[in-house]
C-alpha cells in the first residue's frame, strides 16, 4: 500500500516535471567567467527565474584562456547556447560581423548605459550595438594598511609623492615595496602603463587622438608613462624578472608587499585571503591639483546568438541584464567588477566602494590600446607588454619603445601613416 | 587445370584488416596534414575564403613583421635542438653504458627513476620546474645559499640570455630517459662472445665501449638524433607550459611551435589567422622533413651495419 503510494506520486512528479519543462525555455549562458558559476546559480539565476516565470538560465562556462575558440568552433558548428558572454572591441566584432551576434540596438534596456560604456560593443561608427555592456574594471593602486602605518607614509597624491614612499618603504626594509613581476608580461602593460598612462594623456582626449591620428605614440604624453616605469624596478622585489602573476597575488595577500599594481577584480580574491586591511589609491598625478584620469575598462559585455530559437526569451534576459537589479546583484556580488549602468547601485564591499568613488572624482578612460588599434599585426596590445617589460628591466629606453611601437602600429594602421 | 591456378584470388582479408588502420589514420592524420598544406594557399577578405597561392608564404618570408619573429623562433628552435643532442644525448648513451654494467647493484631501480619524468605531463614539468626555479618560492636559491654558491643564483626564466637554456635542460631532464632506454637496449642485444674475443685480444673496459660497442650502437644513436630532431621542432608544451603562448622574456623562448599556436588561434587582442597558422605549419612541415631526408640519405644509408 505504502509502496504503491510512493511510486505513485514519484509518477506524478515526474509527469508534473515533464508538463512543466516542455512549456519553459531554457536559455543557455555562454561565458569564459568560470569563478562566477556559483554567483550565477545562487543569486543571479533565481533572481530572474522569480521574476520571470518560464524563462530557465543555464550558465556554461569554459577556460578563459579558451573561451575564444571554443565559442568560435561551437558558433561555427551550431552548438553555441542562445546568450553569449561578450569580450569587448574586436573579437566579439568579428563575431558580429560573421553573424554570429544578434544587433539589439533597439533593446529598451540600452538607454540604461553612457556612450563609453557602449564602445566596447559597437560598430566603429556606434551606430549598431550587438551587446549590453555588463561590467568594468577600474585600475589603480591597492596597498596594505597595516604597512603604510608601520613604515609611517601617507597616501600618496603625486608622481613625487608616490616615488618618496616608495623609497620610505624600501628604506625601512621590512615589505617589499611593489608587489608586480614581468614573467606573465601583461601586468607589466595593464596594471603598469594603461594604469599609469590615461594621467599623461589625459584619458579620453588621447586616446581618441590616437585613434584619430592627431597623436603618434613617441609624443610626450605616450611616452612619458614608460618613463615612469623605468623607475619601477629597484622597488620590486628580487628576481621580479621572474615572478608571475600570481606570484605576485600571492606576495601581497601574504603581507610581503605595502603596494599591488591593480585592477579592481582583484577586489573579492583579496578580501578572502588577506588579514590586514587593504586600502586603494589612483594612479597619482603630475603636479598637485591636476585632473586625474583613471583607466575604467568595459571589460565583460552580453549579448545574443543571432541563430537562437528563443529570440523573444533573450531579449527579455538581456533587459534585465541592463536594469538596476541586476547591475546591484551582479556588483555586490563580485565587488570589483562595476556595472556599466547609468542606474545608480549601492556597494557594500569598502574597498569596492573606493575604486568606484574615483569615477566621481577623476575623467574616465579605457585602455587606450584595445579599441580599432589592436586589429592589425603587429598587434599593438601585445607590444605594449612587450615594450613594458622591457623597458621596466631597463634594456629598451622609453623613447625607443615608443619609437618601435609607432612604426609597427603605422605599418597597417592608415591614419598614423 | 594449372592454366586456371596461375591468376590467384585477390586476397581480400588484406584489404578487410588493413582498412580500420588505413581509416583512422587518414581521418585523423593524413586529411588534416593535407588539409592543413591546402589551407595555407589561401586568406580571408570579407568573409570569404579566397586562394591567394603562395602570398602568405611571401608574407611570412618577405614581411619584416612576420620574418623576423619566424628567423627568431627557427632560431631558438636550433639552439633548443643543439642542446638536446650535446647534452640529452650523450648524458642518455653514458647512463646505458653505466647501467648495462653487469656490477652495478639496484640497476632497475635507477632505470625506472630516470625514466619516470618521461611520462609525466608537461603541464606537470613545466609548473614543477617554475616553481623550482622560482625567485619567491623556489628551493633552487635556498639550495644554492646552503652550499655557498647563492651569487651564481639568477631568476634564469626571467632572464632573455638563459631562459631558453633553461628550458631546454629541463626538457633534457624529462626526456633523458628516451635514449638511456633505446641504447641500454641496444647494448644488451651485444652478444657476449664478441665482447669475451675483444677481451682476449686486450680491449677491456673504457677502451672496449669505444671500440666495440659504440661502433655497434651508432645506428641507435642515428635514430635517437633523428626522434630527437622531430620531437624539437614539433615542441610546444613545455614553453606554453612554463612561459605562456607569448613566450617571454622578449620572445626569447619563442619557438616555431608556440608562434604557430599564437598565429593560428590568436592571443589576447591578437584574433587567429589560420591562414597564416597553416603557412608556418607547413613550413615547420617542409623543415622537419627536408631534416629527416637529409638523415635518411645522407647518413642512414651510408652507415655500416654489423650482423652477429
Amino acid at each position: 500500500m505504502k509502496k504503491t503510494t510512493l511510486i505513485g506520486a514519484m509518477l506524478a512528479t515526474t509527469m508534473l516535471a515533464g508538463t512543466a519543462s516542455a512549456e519553459d525555455v531554457t536559455l543557455t549562458i555562454e561565458s569564459w567567467r568560470n569563478d562566477d558559476l556559483a554567483i550565477w546559480q545562487d543569486k543571479i539565476i533565481p533572481a530572474f527565474e522569480a521574476e520571470h516565470p518560464g524563462i530557465k538560465l543555464k550558465f556554461t562556462p569554459s577556460a578563459p584562456a579558451e573561451y575564444n575558440a571554443v565559442l568560435n568552433s561551437k558558433l561555427d558548428a551550431g552548438s553555441a547556447g542562445d546568450i553569449i558572454t561578450c569580450r569587448p572591441f574586436d573579437a566579439s566584432q568579428a563575431l558580429f560581423e560573421a553573424g554570429h551576434l544578434a544587433d539589439i540596438t533597439d533593446l529598451e534596456g540600452m538607454a540604461n548605459f553612457s556612450a563609453v560604456s557602449k564602445s566596447g560593443w559597437s560598430t566603429d561608427d556606434a551606430s549598431v550595438q550587438y551587446c549590453v555592456p555588463m561590467a568594468s574594471v577600474i585600475h589603480g593602486f591597492i596597498y596594505n594598511k597595516d604597512a603604510f602605518a608601520e613604515v609611517g607614509v601617507e597616501v600618496p597624491k603625486t608622481e613625487a609623492e608616490f616615488f618618496a614612499v616608495l623609497d620610505k618603504i624600501k628604506e625601512d626594509g621590512n615589505y617589499t615595496p611593489m608587489a608586480m613581476g614581468t614573467n606573465d608580461q601583461w601586468e607589466a602593460a595593464t596594471m603598469g602603463y594603461n594604469n599609469i598612462g590615461p594621467n599623461y594623456w589625459k584619458g579620453e582626449e588621447g586616446r581618441l587622438a590616437l585613434i584619430a591620428g592627431d597623436q603618434k605614440l613617441t609624443d610626450e604624453p605616450w611616452v612619458a608613462p614608460y618613463r615612469q616605469l623605468a623607475k619601477w624596478a629597484p622597488y620590486l622585489g628580487d628576481g621580479y624578472e621572474a615572478q608571475t602573476y600570481p606570484d605576485s597575488q600571492n606576495i601581497f595577500t601574504l603581507g610581503r608587499a605595502a603596494i599591488y599594481p591593480a585592477g579592481s577584480w582583484e577586489v573579492s580574491g583579496f578580501n578572502g585571503l588577506a588579514d590586514f586591511e587593504m586600502g586603494a589609491f589612483y594612479p597619482p598625478v603630475q603636479n598637485a591639483g591636476d585632473t586625474c584620469y583613471i583607466s575604467d575598462h568595459t571589460d565583460i559585455g552580453i549579448g545574443m546568438n543571432a541563430a537562437t530559437p528563443n529570440a523573444e526569451a533573450a531579449k527579455t534576459f538581456l533587459n534585465w541584464v541592463g536594469s538596476s537589479e541586476f547591475a546591484t546583484i551582479f556588483a555586490n556580488a563580485l565587488p570589483g567588477f562595476f556595472p556599466l549602468s547609468s542606474a545608480p547601485v549601492t556597494l557594500e564591499d569598502p574597498l569596492a566602494q573606493e575604486f568606484i568613488s574615483w569615477r566621481g572624482e577623476c575623467e574616465s578612460s579605457i585602455r587606450s590600446t584595445y579599441q580599432i588599434l589592436s586589429r592589425g599585426t603587429p598587434n599593438l596590445e601585445n607590444e605594449t607588454w612587450n615594450a613594458s617589460v622591457a623597458v621596466i628591466k631597463g634594456e629598451e629606453s622609453p623613447e625607443d619603445a615608443g619609437k618601435r611601437l609607432q612604426e609597427g602600429l603605422a605599418s597597417w594602421y592608415d591614419p598614423q601613416k | 587445370m594449372p592454366d586456371t591456378q596461375t591468376k590467384p584470388k585477390f586476397r581480400w582479408h588484406i584489404v578487410v584488416f588493413l582498412a580500420p588502420a588505413v581509416l583512422v589514420y587518414t581521418a585523423v592524420m593524413i586529411y588534416p596534414l593535407f588539409n592543413t598544406l591546402r589551407l595555407s594557399l589561401f586568406t580571408e577578405i570579407d568573409q570569404e575564403r579566397v586562394f591567394v597561392g603562395l602570398q602568405n608564404f611571401r608574407t611570412l618570408f618577405g614581411d619584416t613583421v612576420w620574418s623576423t619573429q619566424f628567423w627568431n623562433a627557427l632560431g631558438n628552435n636550433f639552439w633548443f635542438f643543439v642542446v638536446h643532442m650535446l647534452v640529452q644525448n650523450p648524458i642518455g648513451v653514458a647512463l646505458a653504458a653505466i647501467l648495462s654494467h653487469p656490477k652495478l647493484r639496484f640497476a632497475s631501480f635507477y632505470r625506472s627513476a630516470i625514466f619516470i619524468p618521461t611520462i609525466l605531463s608537461f603541464v606537470i614539468v613545466g609548473f614543477a620546474w617554475k616553481l623550482i626555479l622560482s625567485p619567491i618560492w623556489g628551493i633552487a636559491p635556498g639550495m644554492l645559499d646552503a652550499v655557498g654558491l647563492k651569487s651564481l643564483y639568477a631568476p634564469w626564466l626571467g632572464k632573455e640570455a638563459y631562459a631558453l637554456t633553461a628550458l631546454s635542460l629541463v626538457s633534457v631532464w624529462q626526456f633523458v630517459g628516451i635514449p638511456m632506454m633505446l641504447i641500454y637496449a641496444a647494448l644488451l642485444s651485444i652478444p657476449d662472445e664478441i665482447l669475451e674475443a675483444a677481451e682476449v685480444e686486450g680491449i677491456t673496459g673504457f677502451a672496449s665501449f669505444w671500440k666495440i660497442k659504440l661502433p655497434l650502437i651508432l645506428p641507435s644513436i642515428g635514430i635517437i638524433s633523428i626522434l630527437t630532431f622531430v620531437a624539437n621542432f614539433n615542441a610546444f608544451d613545455l614553453i606554453y607550459a612554463a612561459q605562456g603562448a607569448l613566450a617571454g622574456p622578449d620572445f626569447s623562448t619563442d619557438i616555431l611551435g608556440t608562434f604557430m599556436y599564437r598565429t593560428f588561434f590568436g592571443f589576447q587582442l591578437q584574433l587567429g589567422d589560420p591562414h597564416m597558422g597553416s603557412t608556418i605549419a607547413s613550413a615547420m612541415f617542409a623543415i622537419i622533413l627536408v631534416g629527416v631526408c637529409l638523415y635518411l640519405f645522407g647518413i642512414q644509408s651510408r652507415m655500416r651495419r654489423y650482423q652477429f
